[in-house]
């Protein structure tokens, strides 16, 4: 096993033996292959450097490299943006470490030698960001490689994989010369993902938030800390910022759009669907610390002489998330509010049920102007989960769940 | 099933998008940025600048020279904004901490020699802040057994246990009570005529003991640490370019501010201790102590209780945010929210740099004088370093884009930053050669 950095510095000898200059960077071309090592830089002070590549390099060992070919055979220099420099991309920067969800910072690379055909191919096998990677650094030239070596031994080793590793390349055309995927990064959850985006500098924020598809960037934007969201979406385009909003429920997109500044919100509406946007608005007319600005349009609501097989076919028939009901709503003749009744009441009960017999008491509802204090004693004092909020006819126009009245208590601690 | 959607057509209103149970509300990830999200990191790091060791060479300044050092303010103050105007301007154009740049652009070895010396420097501060609760307690006739370690603990409890809404108002308070000099200042009936007077026209002196406490003044008033979090206090506070202009007058307020209260100070002392032949008053505290006789048991109080509040204020912000830039820089996890598990580095650092600071207070036969010269030594050297890798990463069109310095605001950067090298440097070989013509700040061996 090799290093990275045993490898940038290394002197080169050509096939004849000639010493052709130092290493000053490798290459990855991660569009030929992700991990192998396909091309060095090779610094020769005043001349042009050159480049050698990965079937020209004959044996490789800390410090020393010999090439197959005399120095005439080698390609000058000319920069390449779809290769990634280990040395520069990689070396001393932050990346993601998908497994382990979180930004770490690369101390060194560790690196195979493969023997193929009579020449030497490195690849990156593991990104060391642990204890072992830094003692190198600091000691390499000063210290015998083999007591580094030895030193290295004793302390704890924290390296990622190569296959797990997220580059974090705010340049979105350099991110797809670079043919970098967040594929892995987008299966983390939200909140996850959201943790991993707050660790970051704002353009490498804003470069990861664009590789990621809209609902994935929708459900870790809604999970960033209040500031944070506002920032971000000011700064995506009114057009892409609505189909991300458009993605989220309507009262986290009306919460996030009150947060923006007055200009950018009235360009994002117009951008969004009509349908979308129509809804946030009307949220948007509710005061932020009432009901209404606490609510959810997302309901089912259902007849209160309805079945239960009924309800249940409805449910399955617009495919609505079930972990996103807590509660059925009923509505008398009148369209007026006339009950909840919980999902777990409806999983006992019988197909041929009335949904009226199992509603739950105490009938509770609130009105949309009413002040979040009094919400929280609610909760408190019926123990709720989710409350539901009527029009000033009663009609049932939305409902709070207890994970927002959570978020705000704690918010107002 | 008709009934259903017949009465519910127009109100069953469902939409599959959106996912409120993933929504929650996490504790901000750093509590260091929540605060400073209030309170303006510039007016913070301004305000910490004053801390125990800064308010001992202010008190010397005052008693040895009167109110004739006075015009350094008005150049120090522009100083110290061009000098931290830099970092808050790298912080909010690439939202990223000092310690994270020079590690980036620097390589790891650089970034380790560094963080060595903030670690040094840094403890060698916190053992003044320290000493600083010692004396200023003794004043109230409270032994520095009971003191250190109470303040200690007090501190390391604070940041850990505290939940950012408390730190933050006792932050905002502490930097209210720094107004404690102003009225000992008014107590003293100070001349005001001839203080605004020599704050205003240089009336230099070519003396060497004029020259020393001039660069001590400097040396204590610019510190290397407040750089990085300055700039760490910008980036947690998530402030980006558009907000820059608050940020520019957050820095600005809190350099004219810092600037006003070493005024006090040393007009105080100047009134009473110089008026009065006392011009050989060595520390602080000594100082209060002396202020009883000449401007009445309240002044004395008020500016060891001033003393108290910059020491104790500055002892909860040093370790914390030293541990933060050493591991952010090293690549460790920091951060109060995680747990000691998560990021035993920055708990062993933190509190380390508490125990060992407060404990060598203790000490009986502590070479107080000695880590204290070392301290000011090393402060004095790290600065030119700093302030080169700052000018260095500022200048660097890749990472700052339009932001970099401009033509006349190089000149001033590196002019400043030239002066205060030498200054320093100067600084730094009389400590070496004649420690007790500096004026040191770490005159603090006095507390018993």
């Amino acid at each position: 096993m090799l290093h990275a950095t045993e490898v940038i510095g290394a002197q080169t000898f050509d096939s004849q033996g000639n010493y052709v200059g130092r290493i000053k960077e490798i290459f990855v071309e991660p569009a030929d292959q992700p991990n192998r090592v396909a091309r060095m830089l090779i610094g020769r002070g005043q001349y042009r450097p050159l480049i050698a590549r990965y079937d020209q390099i004959a044996s490789v060992v800390p410090g020393r490299i010999a090439l197959t070919t005399d120095e005439g055979a080698l390609e000058l220099y000319h920069p390449n943006e779809a290769w990634l420099a280990v040395g520069k991309d990689l070396l001393d920067q932050q990346i993601i470490d998908t497994n382990g969800r979180k930004v770490v910072r690369v101390n060194d690379i560790d690196l195979s030698d493969q023997r193929t055909n009579g020449n030497t191919e490195l690849r990156i096998t593991q990104v060391d960001v642990g204890v072992p990677g830094a003692v190198r650094r600091l000691l390499q030239g000063i210290v015998p490689p083999m007591a580094i070596r030895r030193i290295q031994e004793k302390l704890p080793p924290r390296k990622i994989l190569w296959e797990f590793v997220n580059l974090i390349e705010p340049d979105p055309l350099r991110r797809v010369k670079l043919r970098l995927s967040s594929q892995k990064l987008a299966a983390l959850h939200p909140a996850d993902i959201a943790e991993i985006l707050e660790e970051l500098s704002p353009d490498e924020r804003q470069g990861l938030i664009a590789s990621l598809d809209e609902e994935t960037a929708a459900e870790a934007i809604a999970e960033l800390d209040k500031r944070l969201q506002t920032q971000v979406v000011e700064k995506l385009d009114p057009e892409q910022a609505a189909h991300i909003i458009e993605e989220m429920s309507p009262d986290a997109a009306a919460d996030l759009i009150a947060s923006l500044e007055p200009e950018t919100s009235k360009e994002v509406l117009e951008e969004m669907e009509h349908r979308e946007a129509h809804e946030v608005e009307e949220l948007l007319k509710f005061g932020p610390d009432t009901a209404g600005g606490m609510m959810t349009t997302e309901i089912v609501v259902v007849s209160e002489d309805a079945t239960r097989g009924e309800v249940v076919d409805y449910i399955r028939f617009h495919e609505i998330p079930p972990d996103q009901i807590d509660n059925v709503v009923l509505i008398n003749k009148d369209a007026a509010m006339a009950g909840t009744v919980p999902i777990a009441r409806l999983l006992l009960s019988e197909s041929d049920q009335r949904m009226v017999e199992l509603s739950f008491e105490p009938l509770l509802s609130v009105k949309a102007d009413v002040r979040d204090q009094e919400i929280f004693e609610l909760f408190d004092k019926y123990n709720l989960r989710s409350l539901t909020v009527v029009s000033r006819e009663n009609h049932p126009i939305g409902t709070i769940t207890v994970d927002d009245v959570v978020s705000r208590m704690h918010a107002k601690m | 099933m008709s009934e259903i959607e017949a009465n519910s057509g127009s109100l069953a209103v469902w939409k599959t998008r959106g996912q409120n149970f993933l929504r929650r509300t996490r504790m901000t990830r750093r509590r260091l940025a929540v605060f400073l999200a209030v309170v303006g990191p510039g007016l913070i790091t301004s305000n910490v600048d004053n801390d125990a060791g800064g308010i001992t060479t202010y008190t010397q300044v005052g008693a040895h020279f009167g109110y004739t050092l006075l015009w350094s303010l008005i150049p120090m103050t522009i100083a110290l904004y061009v000098s931290e105007e830099m970092c808050a301007r790298m912080g909010v154009v690439t939202g990223k901490g000092l310690s994270d740049l020079i590690r980036e652009e620097f390589g790891f070895r650089s970034t380790f020699f560094v963080m060595i010396a903030a670690l040094a420097v840094d403890l060698g501060n916190t053992v003044a802040e320290f000493a600083g609760v010692a004396a200023s307690m003794q004043i109230f006739g409270i032994s520095k057994f009971v003191s250190v370690p109470l303040a200690g603990l007090a501190v390391w409890l604070l940041v850990v246990k505290g939940s950012y809404r408390q730190v933050e108002k006792i932050f905002l308070v502490a930097c209210a009570f720094y107004l404690s000099y102003v009225v000992s200042a008014f107590l003293a009936k100070p001349d005001w005529l001839l203080a605004a007077r020599e704050t205003v026209l240089p009336t230099l002196h070519y003396n060497t003991e004029y020259l020393l406490m001039l660069t001590a003044l400097v040396g204590t008033t610019i510190a290397p640490w407040q750089f990085f979090y300055l700039q760490a206090g910008f980036v947690e506070k998530r402030v980006g370019p558009k907000q820059y202009k608050h940020a520019r007058m957050d820095v600005l307020v809190g350099s004219i501010s810092c600037m006003a209260i070493v005024f006090f100070i040393i007009v105080c002392c100047a009134a009473t201790l110089n008026k009065n032949g006392m011009t050989n008053v060595s520390d602080a505290a000594q100082a209060a102590a002396a202020l009883v006789p000449l401007a009445g048991k309240w002044a004395s109080y008020l500016f060891a209780f001033g003393l108290l509040n910059a020491s104790l204020f500055a002892a909860s912000i040093l370790p914390l945010s030293t541990a933060h830039v050493i591991c952010e820089g090293l690549g460790f996890e920091a951060g109060i929210d995680h747990k000691v598990k998560e990021a035993p580095a920055f708990y062993s650092l933190y509190t380390g740099l508490i125990v060992v600071g407060g404990g060598i207070i203790l000490l009986p036969n502590a070479p107080l004088f000695k880590i204290l010269l070392l301290s000011q030594v090393a402060n004095g050297v790290w600065l030119p370093v700093v302030l080169i890798f700052v000018l260095l990463l500022i200048n660097r069109r890749d990472l700052m884009g339009e932001h970099t310095n401009t033509w006349g605001f190089n000149l001033v950067a590196w002019a400043v930053s030239i002066i205060m090298v030498i200054l320093t440097l100067v600084f730094v070989y009389s400590l070496i050669t004649d420690p007790g013509s500096a004026g040191l700040a770490g005159a603090l061996i006095h507390s018993p």
